[in-house]
C-alpha cells in the first residue's frame, strides 16, 4: 500500500447534499440506491465521472449523484454525452433516460448512439408512462392504456426498448428493475463493458402507473415471471422446474418442463452473452407466455466510436505541425510588391 | 422599391481598356460553370485585379438536362479599382445552351457581349427552354453584341486524338470556354494546366484532354476569324488593382470562417469540436474543418441539427470549444438547445450560413432574414450575442471575435453569414497572425475564496468554467434556473428575477467590450445614413461612393455586432436627419434600431434571393434626398 491507493469510498460518498424530489415510493430511490451502491464496487471517482440526462422524473437523477451531472434538454442527452465523452474520453459517462425521453422525444439519439458505439452506460427508465407532466401514455404504454390523454384506452402498438436497443446495433443489452437485488450486478456489468451499455430498468411509477410490472416484480410472482440470466448458466427459471429451450422447427423461443434437474434432457439452452441470434429472440419474448428475461442479455464488445475518433484524429495530425500561419497562407497564392503580383 | 437600372459607371466592351467588367457564365447544372467561374477567378486574381464573385446555382444536384430551371451560373466583376461586388450588370454574358441564354440575357447591358454555343441550339433544348424559334438566328437578341460559334464541335475535335467517349469528350466544353475567356482578358493559362494536372493526376489522359481543349479555346480567340463588321473579340487588359504589398490569396466565406473558428481556438488555447448536419449553405464549413485535424479539430457529423448543437454543448461542458454550424431550418431546430447553453452558460459558436426562407424556402439564394430569429429566436429571455459578417475576408475576423467573445463571457454566440458570403470568393490579404492578442482560457481548478461557486461570477458577470475531470469541484448544472452563486435548482419568484436579470446584463456588458461604431464612408452628422450588415456591405458601399462623387450628404454605417449594439450607435444614428437600411428580407435590423433608439430608420428591402444591386441603393439614395 502507497499512498496513491485511493480511499474505497462508500455509497454515502456518492450522495449529494440536494433534497431527492420524487414522490414516496417512487421506484427511483431504488434505481439510486443500487447506482450508489455499485459506483464504489466499480472504483469509480466522483470527479472523473458525469451523469448526463434529459428530461422527466427519471432525469433529475444527476442532481443526486456527487459527481459531475448534466440535466440537459428533452430527450438530448445521448448527444450531450457523445460532446462530453469526445471532448475528454477519460470521463465515465452515465446516461440516464426514461421511456419518453429516450424513445420518443429522444429515440433518433438513443439509436446513433447506440449504432456508433460510444462507450458509456444508458440507463433507460422504463415505467411506461409520462409521469412528471401526469401521466399520458407513453411509448412502451401496452394497447389500452387509459390516461388523461387517451381516454378510452391508447391503440398504438408499444416500443420494446431492448428489442430497439439491439437493433439499432447495440453490443451490450442488460434489464433489471427497480427493488431487484440483481440490479447491481446488471450496472457493473454494463460499466464493465467498453462500449455503449444499454440497461432497461423497469420501474414503478407509483402514481401513474402502479403495480404495472407486478406480474413479475412482485416476490409471489417472482419464480413464475423472472428469468435471470447468467454466462455460461442453463436458462433455469420456477425453481428450476421450467426452462427456455430453442423450438428447432419454428425457431423461436419455448418454454419447457425440466424433469428430476435434468435440464440438458429438456433441452434448455446455455446462455452464451455473445450470441446474438438468441439475445433477439430473448427480447422479443412475450411475456406472459415466457418469463421477463432478465440480467446481462448481450454481451459482445467491439471497438468504440470515441477510440475510432480520436485514432483517426491522431493519425490524420501525424507529421503535421500546426502553424497558423501556414495555415491561412494555404491555396493558390499570389504577391503584390512593387511590381505588381507575382506568383 | 428594387429598381433595374443599369449601372452607370463600369462598363466594357468598348475600344478603351474599361475599369472593370462584370462575366457571366452560364450553362447546364452538368456544364461546369463553377468550375470555370472558379478558375477564371484564380486567374484574374494572378492578373492582380481586385474582384467579386457570385455562384449562383439550382438547389437540384442535377437539374433534368437543358431545363431553365437547371442553369447553373457564375459571375464574376474584376478591375483595376477597389470592387466589392459581383457587379450590376454583366458586360459578357456566356451562355453554354438555350436555357442559359433565356435565364441571364435579360440582364446583361445593352450592347452587352453574348458567347453562345451554337451547337447545343438544336429543336430539343430550344423546345426545353421554351424557345418558339432559334433566338441566334433572328433578331431577338439585336440590342446586344452575338457571337455565336459550335463550342461543341470544337471542343470535340480539339480532343479527337485522345479517344474519349462522346461524353467525355463534352465534358471539356467548359475548358474549351475558359480558354477562349483566358484571352479574351490575357491572361496566363499555366496556372489553370497545373491545375488540371493535379486534378486529373490519376487520370492523366483527361488532364491531357481538358488541357487541349483550353489551348484550343484560347487560340480560337487568337486565330479564328471572328471579328468584322465592327462586331467580334476583342481581347481587352484590364490594369491591376493597387493593393498593398504582401501575399495574396483567394478565399469564399465558408473557408474563411472555417480559419477563423481555428485561429480562434488556437488564441483560446482549446481543443475544438465542432457538432455538424449537412444543410446547404452551411456544409462547406463543416467539410473544411473535417481535415484540420493538427490543430486539435474534432468534427462531428451528428444525427441531426438538434444533436450537432447538444454534442458542441457537451463538449463545451468538457472543456473544448464547442461549435455548430448551419442555416435557418437547422437554426431553428437548434433553439432550445441554444437556451440550455445561455442557462448553463457554457462558451459555444453558433454559425448561421443564412438563405431564403421561411421553412425550406431557397435553399442555393441568399437572403438575410434570419436577424430576429438569431436576436430573439428563443423561448424566455434569452439573450445571446450576434455578429454579422459582412465578406468573405471579413468572416476570418469575425470568426475570432465569436470565439473570443464565447469564451470570455462564458455564452453561446451567434456568427450569421449568408449564401452569398459563404460561396463567393474574393482576394485576401493573408492576415499576419502574430498580429492577433491571444486569449487564453483559464478553468477553474480549485474552489473560489469562501466555498466553490459554479455560478459565482467575475466583474464581467461571467461565471467560472471548470472541467468534469477536475478534483473537488463537482457539481451539476441543466436547463432549469439556477439559484444565485451556487446554480441549485431554484424556482423561487426573486431568485428568477435576479437570474434573468444577470443573465441580461452579462450580455449587455459585451458592449463595453466592443470598438465604438465607425463611419466607412463619410463622416457623423448629416442628411443620410445608409445602414448595413452582413452582405450587403458591397452594394452599399459603392452607392455610398458614387452618391458621395455626385456630391450627396450621404454616409455609410455597416454593424458587425448586432446584439449587443456598440454603444455609440444611438447617438450616431441620431445625428443624421434620415436613416436608411437596406436588407435583403422585410426590415428587421431596421425594426430593431427602431426599438432600441427611436430612430426614424426607413427600410430599403430585397428578397429577391439576389443580391443587391448598385443602382438599386443608389436610387434610394437619390430618392431619400430629393
Amino acid at each position: 500500500m502507497n499512498d496513491m491507493t485511493p480511499v474505497k469510498l462508500t455509497p454515502k460518498d456518492w450522495e449529494t447534499d440536494q433534497e431527492v424530489r420524487w414522490c414516496p415510493g417512487c421506484g427511483d430511490y431504488a434505481i439510486l440506491k443500487a447506482v450508489q451502491r455499485t459506483l464504489p464496487d466499480i472504483g469509480a471517482t466522483p470527479e472523473n465521472t458525469v451523469f448526463v440526462s434529459g428530461i422527466g422524473c427519471s432525469s433529475r437523477f444527476p442532481y443526486y449523484v456527487e459527481s459531475y451531472g448534466f440535466h440537459t434538454i428533452h430527450g438530448r442527452a445521448p448527444a450531450v454525452a457523445t460532446g462530453v465523452k469526445l471532448a475528454n474520453p477519460a470521463l465515465d459517462v452515465w446516461i440516464v433516460t426514461g421511456d419518453g425521453d429516450g424513445l420518443s422525444i429522444g429515440g433518433n439519439h438513443t439509436m446513433h448512439i447506440l449504432r456508433r458505439n460510444l462507450d458509456c452506460q444508458i440507463l433507460l427508465f422504463n415505467n411506461e408512462i409520462y409521469g412528471l407532466t401526469k401521466g399520458q401514455y407513453s411509448p412502451t404504454s401496452r394497447e389500452g392504456t387509459k390516461s388523461p390523454s387517451t381516454p378510452f384506452g391508447s391503440v398504438d402498438h408499444p416500443a420494446k426498448p431492448a428489442a430497439l436497443a439491439l437493433g439499432s446495433g447495440a453490443r451490450f443489452v442488460g434489464r433489471g428493475f427497480d427493488v431487484s437485488k440483481n440490479l447491481p450486478d446488471v450496472l457493473k456489468a454494463a460499466h464493465a463493458h467498453k462500449g455503449a451499455a444499454f440497461v432497461e430498468i423497469f420501474q414503478n411509477c407509483i402514481v401513474y402507473n402502479k403495480d404495472v410490472f407486478a406480474d413479475f416484480t412482485e416476490k409471489k410472482n417472482a419464480d413464475e415471471g423472472q428469468l435471470w440470466l447468467e454466462q455460461g448458466k442453463p436458462m433455469l427459471f420456477a425453481k428450476g422446474a421450467k426452462g427456455i429451450a430453442l423450438d428447432k422447427e419454428k425457431l423461436t423461443l419455448k418454454v419447457v418442463e425440466v424433469v428430476d434437474g435434468d435440464w440438458e434432457a429438456a433441452g434448455v439452452i446455455v446462455h452464451d452473452v455473445t450470441n446474438r441470434s438468441v439475445a433477439h429472440m430473448l427480447v422479443e419474448m412475450p411475456f406472459g407466455a415466457f418469463p421477463m428475461a432478465l440480467g446481462v442479455l448481450y454481451d459482445d464488445p467491439v471497438p468504440t466510436f470515441e477510440s475510432a475518433i480520436v485514432a483517426q484524429n491522431e493519425l490524420a495530425a501525424k507529421g503535421k505541425v500546426p502553424d497558423l500561419q501556414k495555415l491561412v497562407s494555404q491555396g493558390q497564392t499570389w504577391t503584390v510588391g512593387k511590381g505588381g503580383p507575382e506568383l | 422599391m428594387a429598381t433595374a437600372a443599369l449601372d452607370p459607371i463600369t462598363s466594357a466592351t468598348t475600344d478603351a481598356s474599361p475599369e472593370a467588367v462584370v462575366v457571366r457564365f452560364a450553362g447546364d447544372s452538368g456544364d461546369g460553370m463553377q468550375l470555370t467561374g472558379g478558375q477564371f477567378t484564380l486567374s484574374t486574381a494572378l492578373a492582380g485585379n481586385d474582384l467579386a464573385t457570385f455562384p449562383d446555382f439550382p438547389a437540384e444536384i442535377r437539374a433534368p438536362q437543358g431545363t431553365l430551371f437547371g442553369v447553373s451560373a457564375f459571375q464574376i466583376n474584376f478591375g483595376s479599382t477597389d470592387i466589392t461586388t459581383a457587379g450590376d450588370a454583366p458586360d459578357v454574358l456566356v451562355a453554354m445552351n438555350p436555357a442559359a441564354l433565356k435565364t441571364n440575357v435579360k440582364d446583361l447591358k445593352p450592347g452587352g457581349l453574348i458567347i453562345a454555343d451554337s451547337g447545343e441550339f438544336n429543336d430539343r433544348n430550344l423546345a426545353k427552354a421554351k424557345y418558339d424559334a432559334n433566338p441566334l438566328e433572328d433578331d431577338s437578341l439585336a440590342k446586344w453584341q452575338l457571337l455565336s460559334f459550335d463550342i461543341s464541335k470544337l471542343t470535340m475535335e480539339s480532343v479527337k486524338e485522345f479517344g474519349l467517349g462522346n461524353k467525355e469528350a463534352l465534358r471539356c466544353k467548359n475548358m474549351w470556354t475558359l480558354g477562349l475567356a483566358l484571352w479574351m482578358f490575357d491572361r496566363d493559362r499555366q496556372p489553370i494546366i497545373d491545375w488540371l494536372k493535379d486534378k486529373f493526376a490519376k487520370a492523366p489522359v483527361l488532364a491531357d484532354a481538358n488541357i487541349a481543349a483550353l489551348n484550343a479555346g484560347h487560340a480560337y480567340g487568337e486565330t479564328a476569324e471572328i471579328g468584322g463588321a465592327g462586331l467580334g473579340l476583342k481581347q481587352l487588359n484590364i490594369a491591376a488593382a493597387p493593393a498593398p504589398e504582401g501575399l495574396y490569396r483567394t478565399v469564399t466565406g465558408a473557408e474563411s470562417i472555417s480559419l477563423g473558428l481555428v485561429a480562434g481556438a488556437q488564441l483560446a488555447s482549446l481543443p475544438m469540436f465542432f457538432g455538424g448536419y449537412p444543410i446547404t449553405p452551411a456544409s462547406a464549413i463543416l467539410h473544411h474543418l473535417s481535415r484540420l485535424k493538427e490543430y486539435g479539430v474534432t468534427t462531428f457529423q451528428a444525427e441531426d441539427e438538434i444533436a450537432a448543437i447538444a454534442s458542441a454543448i457537451g463538449a463545451s461542458y468538457a472543456g473544448s470549444l464547442g461549435i455548430t454550424s448551419s442555416s435557418g431550418p437547422g437554426i431553428a431546430l437548434k433553439g432550445e438547445a441554444i437556451g440550455l447553453a445561455i442557462m448553463t452558460e457554457l462558451p459555444l459558436v453558433i454559425v448561421n450560413s443564412q438563405r431564403g426562407g421561411p421553412s425550406t424556402g431557397l435553399p442555393t439564394k441568399t437572403e438575410q432574414s434570419d436577424l430576429y430569429q438569431a436576436v430573439y429566436g428563443r423561448n424566455g429571455d434569452a439573450p445571446m450575442p450576434v455578429i454579422a459578417a459582412r465578406s468573405p475576408a471579413d468572416a476570418f475576423d469575425c470568426a475570432i471575435e465569436a470565439v473570443r467573445i464565447a469564451v470570455e463571457y462564458m455564452t453561446p454566440v451567434m456568427l450569421l453569414t449568408d449564401g452569398y458570403i459563404a460561396n463567393a470568393a474574393e482576394p485576401w490579404k493573408v492576415p499576419d497572425m502574430s498580429g492577433y492578442t491571444p486569449f487564453p482560457v483559464t478553468f477553474l481548478d480549485k474552489a473560489q475564496e469562501g466555498g466553490f461557486l459554479p455560478y459565482g461570477r467575475d466583474e464581467k458577470l461571467k461565471r467560472p468554467w471548470v472541467k468534469p475531470g477536475t478534483p473537488g469541484l463537482m457539481h451539476r448544472i441543466g436547463g432549469i434556473e439556477k439559484a444565485l452563486n451556487t446554480g441549485h435548482i431554484e424556482y423561487s419568484p426573486a431568485n428568477h428575477q435576479a437570474m434573468t436579470e444577470l443573465r441580461r446584463d452579462k450580455v449587455l456588458g459585451i458592449a463595453n467590450d466592443i470598438p465604438d461604431q465607425d463611419v466607412e464612408l463619410g463622416q457623423k452628422g448629416g442628411k443620410l445614413a445608409i445602414v448595413g450588415w452582413g452582405s450587403t456591405f458591397g452594394p452599399i458601399y459603392q452607392a455610398v461612393r458614387r452618391a458621395r462623387a455626385k456630391g450627396l450628404d450621404v454616409s455609410h454605417i455597416h454593424l458587425r455586432h448586432i446584439w449587443p449594439m456598440p454603444k455609440n450607435l444611438g447617438d450616431l444614428l441620431k445625428s443624421y436627419e434620415k436613416v436608411l437600411v437596406p436588407e435583403m428580407n422585410t426590415g428587421q435590423l431596421k425594426t430593431v434600431l427602431r426599438d432600441q433608439y427611436l430612430v426614424d430608420a426607413k427600410p430599403l428591402n430585397k428578397v429577391s434571393g439576389q443580391p443587391f444591386r448598385i443602382a438599386e441603393i443608389e436610387a434610394a439614395i437619390e430618392e431619400q434626398l430629393t
